[in-house]
């Protein structure tokens, strides 16, 4: 994309209008359960290894995304819980508070997960996960040296991340 | 915050940053010729060209969630129709038309009128057994797999073999559902 002329990535970022320093950390996964990017930026607890810590929190995801689909009271035909469910079907939750932190969460249907935790004042980030998996896909996707499915190490794509969530609202 | 409904294949197709036509036509022609000049056989061509379709596909299906706002895909019909309204626009600047279901749903064509990678070609009698678009299906087998459906994608019709607009056939084999990846021993 930057060979042609640079255009903006479209669509343009959310507006933000905080004070920023808001996001403690974020991570990638993919289906595989694959930590493909893990960044912290304000996270004093140190106690588990990052391996651990990775698998933990793909853990928790994938739990809560069947109880939430477990519990819907809208749909007619669910499964047992922890039957495994085709990407896409059932309802899906976008984030979760704490009175210490917040969560939120985004899954594309090719099982890219996003996950972004911030500070419990944060407010929709909805439209700001879907702007960061566009980062993705013209910083990682479209860079030809990424192997499809292997950790992210891309200077560029971080710093703009890192960027675009010190500026969150 | 209501759901976004996903962009419809020209909206998506104004906004994406595009090459000249006539460039992208020859330089996949060029990568055809020297494929052939490598390969030497022709069957070894068709082969090499559905991997590399393949290999686009599973990164191309990102850019494509990414730019159209599908946020599902679990009906294999609507994923049909949306390849082809939707895919074939924001990627070729054309649309398909999805035909040919069979009973159970689970087969289906795709009809290309129009295909800009043809501009210009004409087979030569030493590649009659070459399906010169075979990227195509590999871009859409890999970009489905990454969703979770394995598919089949072949040719049966080929304007530059004769007839009179080019079918692919696409054959769902199965849908994978989503599993826990670790092991509890991990």
């Amino acid at each position: 994309m930057q060979f042609f002329g640079g255009s903006d990535i479209s669509p343009s970022p959310p507006v933000t209008t905080g004070s920023g320093d808001n996001g403690h950390m974020m991570y990638i996964f993919n289906r595989n359960g694959v930590c493909l990017l893990y960044r912290e930026w304000n996270r004093p607890l140190k106690t588990l290894d990052a391996q651990q810590d990775h698998k933990l929190m793909f853990g928790l995801l994938f739990s809560l995304k069947s109880f939430t689909a477990k519990m819907d009271p809208t749909s007619v035909e669910k499964g047992n819980l922890g039957v495994p469910q085709l990407p896409g079907q059932g309802c899906s939750f976008h984030s979760f508070r704490t009175n210490t932190y917040k969560l939120s969460f985004m899954e594309s249907p090719s099982g890219i997960k996003i996950i972004l935790v911030t500070s419990p004042k944060t407010g929709d980030l909805r439209e700001s996960l879907k702007y960061i998996y566009n980062l993705y896909v013209e910083y990682v996707v479209k860079n030809p040296l990424y192997t499809p499915g292997t950790p992210i190490s891309c200077e560029l794509f971080n710093t703009t991340v890192d960027q675009y969530v010190k500026n969150l609202a | 915050m209501a759901p976004i409904a996903p962009r419809s294949g020209d909206a998506v197709f104004a906004n994406v940053e595009r090459v000249n036509a006539e460039l992208f036509t020859l330089t996949y022609g060029a990568v055809v010729r020297q494929l052939l000049t490598d390969l030497e056989e022709v069957e070894e061509v068709n082969k090499q060209l559905d991997q590399m379709g393949y290999n686009i596909g599973i990164r191309l299906i990102d850019e494509f969630l990414a730019k159209s706002n599908v946020s599902r895909c679990v009906d294999f019909k609507e994923t049909a129709e949306v390849i082809a309204k939707v895919g074939f626009k924001m990627f070729l600047g054309v649309s398909a038309s999805v035909t040919n279901w069979d009973a159970d749903g689970t087969c289906c064509s795709l009809i290309l009128e129009d295909n800009p990678l043809v501009d210009f070609v004409e087979l030569p009698d030493t590649c009659q057994g070459l399906y010169y678009c075979n990227v195509l299906s590999g871009v859409i087998r890999g970009a489905l797999e990454m969703v979770s459906m394995k598919t089949e994608v072949t040719w049966v019709r080929d304007m530059l073999r004769g007839d009179d607009a080019y079918e692919l056939k696409v054959k769902l084999l199965k849908q994978v559902p989503e599993e826990y990846p670790y092991k509890d021993d991990e």
